[in-house]
């Protein structure tokens, strides 16, 4: 189907099932009850999901197949989303022409950092993209205030000329950003017994770019071109003396992964006009990194499970206070409440970024393939054991010092 | 004239003299060895063929063109493809894929965005892989990953990315090195199939005397980075200088 052969293809409708029906899979728990507050189906996060799953999926293009790990991402990400305020401010509310220049101009801008970075490779490269990110990050916060509006931020007025559309809605607020008059913050509630599901406008506009994201990188990753960043990653002298020139081969990646990036940076202002430097932090650059590593670097659906983890302990663990704690360890005797929540408190709340580092040790360690490698692991234990019950021990015990 | 000539040309690392003024000249499809003890320079001539190292003097041309001041990828685009002493593949690669990539270099040159196609459909280059596969008879280990290949597989596998590309020379550091006797035959009897099946001008660095004399038509003899002789297996076999610098020691 659509190019792509059977295992891709499932692969695909699988990405496809879980993107529709996330309002229903992220809010398992009845909306009055304790564990409501483990949903993560409310459309602000589930918007992050989708958007720092296209981040991550550009960002492994380059990284995953060529090793090329760049730590200035960020700066593209910034980059898209203020030139889609700016679309917003200048032309109309209209998501579509902001989106399509947010991926342009940071293609452009991805262009000219990757032909001067990439003239290093490994350990220097990386920190001249850094370098690069932290100028960009800059730029942003004071020199170029007139286009970013500095610490503040960019932001819509009443006053932006909008010449496709309107200064101010009707009622004499800033318009909101919509597709084709659909908009973007329009939801729709759902209440099953005690359940409450919500589908919001922004998250499956969000949604289907994703998948159409998605579908882009399995091309890629299954096309010469895909088959030849792999070849960088693993011998350039092979290339080099096998006729073919490595530069436009990583050059290509870079631009199409800082694309990506553009595309995430775009949406994010599709869902929020607004555009701050702080986007563009090398804080912002390690986190797609990390990802990317935790759910499994080189492979087609890793980049995506890793954003979602991470945004999904970003929100919900850091959500956790003491009360809530309290809350839950009140069953015990005074004395041993007060000791669990003590012990688990630097875990959650603020101290969300400590499991997050406990988690990426445990992942960098155990399983250097990411989440998908612990997927895989699972898989294979879980058909040797049917196997088993299927009376084909022998079999079993054939295949098991090939492993 | 040969295809490739080598004329004056230096070499000096720090304060070794690696290649002092070498001249050499290959025939058109013939098979040239060329031989010396080890540190003599053989492998540092090479790299001056391919664009790997730049002589501080002297002109390398091949076909008639200069190959100095170009890169690698152009050189190999020119028609030079070289087996290296330690093999160079894509590990990270299967079999297959590893024998496609020459491929595709022939066909699009040394840059071509083809980002939407996938490998599957490229029939042509799928087919010309594989029989270069069933040349070398590795086409059972198609989907192996190339790391986990022997060493003499490594080798083979190098010699048939090589002679994927068609090349009008190929250039070879010591081929059989590290292989058992067996597969030094079949690598013989390979290079000796390529010879007779196609117009190729081969140029190989060997230890082994029987891979020298049972494959060349001619031999350079290469002592401190100086060509000693160059002459006919024959005369080679007998004569003196070549007897006190080198094939002494073998008896
Ligand atoms: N990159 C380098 N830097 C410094 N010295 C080098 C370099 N490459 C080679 N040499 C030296 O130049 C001399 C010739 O080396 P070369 O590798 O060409 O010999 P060779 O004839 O290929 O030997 P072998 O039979 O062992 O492969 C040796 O003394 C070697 O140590
Ligand atoms: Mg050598």
């Amino acid at each position: 189907m659509l190019g792509l052969n059977k295992k891709d293809t499932n692969l695909l409708l699988v990405v496809l099932a879980l993107t529709m029906l996330a309002p229903f899979i992220l809010n398992p728990f009845p909306t009055d009850s304790g564990l409501a507050q483990f949903n993560a189906g409310y459309p602000d996060l589930m918007q992050r999901f989708a958007i720092f799953g296209i981040f991550a999926i550009g960002f492994n293009i380059l990284f995953g197949l060529t090793g090329y790990l760049s730590f200035g991402h960020a700066a593209f990400l910034g980059v898209g989303s203020y030139s889609a305020v700016w679309m917003f401010k200048l032309l109309s509310m209209n998501i579509l022409p902001a989106i399509i220049l947010s991926v342009i101009i940071a293609g452009l801008f991805a262009l000219v950092i990757g032909y001067v970075s990439l003239r290093r490779s490994g350990i220097y490269f990386s920190i001249l993209t850094l370098a690069f990110a932290q100028m960009s990050f800059a730029l942003a916060y004071s020199v170029l205030t007139p286009v970013t509006n500095g610490e503040t931020g960019l932001q819509l007025t009443l006053s932006d000329p909008r010449i496709l559309g309107s200064s101010a809605a009707a009622d004499g607020s800033i318009p909101v950003t919509n597709l084709f008059g659909l908009e973007m913050r329009s939801a729709w509630d759902m209440a099953v017994g005690p359940w409450t599901f919500t589908f919001s406008a922004g998250y499956y506009f969000c949604a289907i770019v994703l998948l159409v994201a998605f579908y882009l990188s399995i091309r890629i990753f299954r096309s010469p071109f895909g088959m030849m960043l792999r070849a960088i990653k693993s011998n350039q002298t092979r290339l080099n003396y096998t006729g073919l020139n490595p530069k436009p081969y990583t050059l290509a990646a870079f631009v199409i992964s800082g694309m990506y990036a553009g595309l995430a940076g775009g949406l994010m202002a599709a869902m929020d006009p607004l555009a701050g430097a702080e986007r563009m932090q090398w804080t912002a650059s390690g986190e797609v990194v990390l990802m990317t590593i935790l759910g499994g670097a080189g492979t087609l659906i890793g980049p995506v499970l890793g954003a979602g983890m991470i945004k999904y302990f970003e929100n919900i663990l850091s959500k956790i206070n003491e009360s809530v704690l309290h809350g839950w360890f009140a069953f015990m005797p005074d004395g041993l409440e007060d000791f669990f929540v003590a012990i688990v408190y630097p875990f959650v709340g603020k101290g969300w970024h400590l499991t997050l580092g406990i988690l990426f040790m445990l992942v960098v360690i155990f399983l250097p393939g990411g989440l998908v490698e612990g997927g895989q692991r699972i898989g294979a234990a879980f058909r040797r054991k049917g196997k088993k019950a299927g009376g084909a021990e022998a079999e079993a015990a054939k295949q098991q010092p090939g492993e | 004239m040969g295809i490739l000539e080598v004329k004056g040309v230096n070499k000096r690392f720090g304060g070794l003299q690696a290649l002092g003024d070498v001249n050499l000249s290959v025939e058109e499809n013939t098979v040239h060895a060329i031989i010396g003890p080890n540190g003599a320079g053989k492998s540092t001539l090479l790299n001056c063929l391919v664009g790997k190292l730049i002589p501080d003097s002297g002109s390398v041309s091949f076909a008639g063109q200069s190959v100095l001041g170009r890169t690698p990828h152009e050189i190999n685009q020119m028609g030079i493809s070289r087996v290296f002493q330690t093999p160079e593949i894509f590990g990270d690669l299967t079999v297959y894929e590893n024998t496609m990539i020459p491929c595709f270099a022939r066909r699009d040159g040394t840059f071509k965005l083809n980002a939407i196609g996938s490998v599957g459909s490229q029939t042509d280059i799928r087919d010309q892989a594989m029989a270069m596969l069933e040349d070398v008879n590795m086409a059972d280990k198609a989907d192996v990953h190339a790391a986990s290949l022997s060493r003499g597989d490594k080798r083979r596998l190098e010699m048939a990315m090589c002679l994927a590309q068609e090349p009008k020379m190929l250039l070879l550091d010591e081929p059989t090195a590290g292989m058992a006797r067996a597969d030094t035959n079949n690598t013989i009897d390979l290079l000796r199939e390529i010879k007779e099946k196609r117009d190729i001008t081969i140029a190989i660095i060997e230890h082994d005397m029987h891979v020298v004399f049972s494959l060349a038509e001619r031999i350079t003899v290469l002592a401190q980075g100086t060509p000693l002789v160059e002459d006919t297996p024959e005369n080679i076999k007998g004569h003196p200088k070549v007897q006190e610098a080198y094939l002494g020691g073998h008896g």
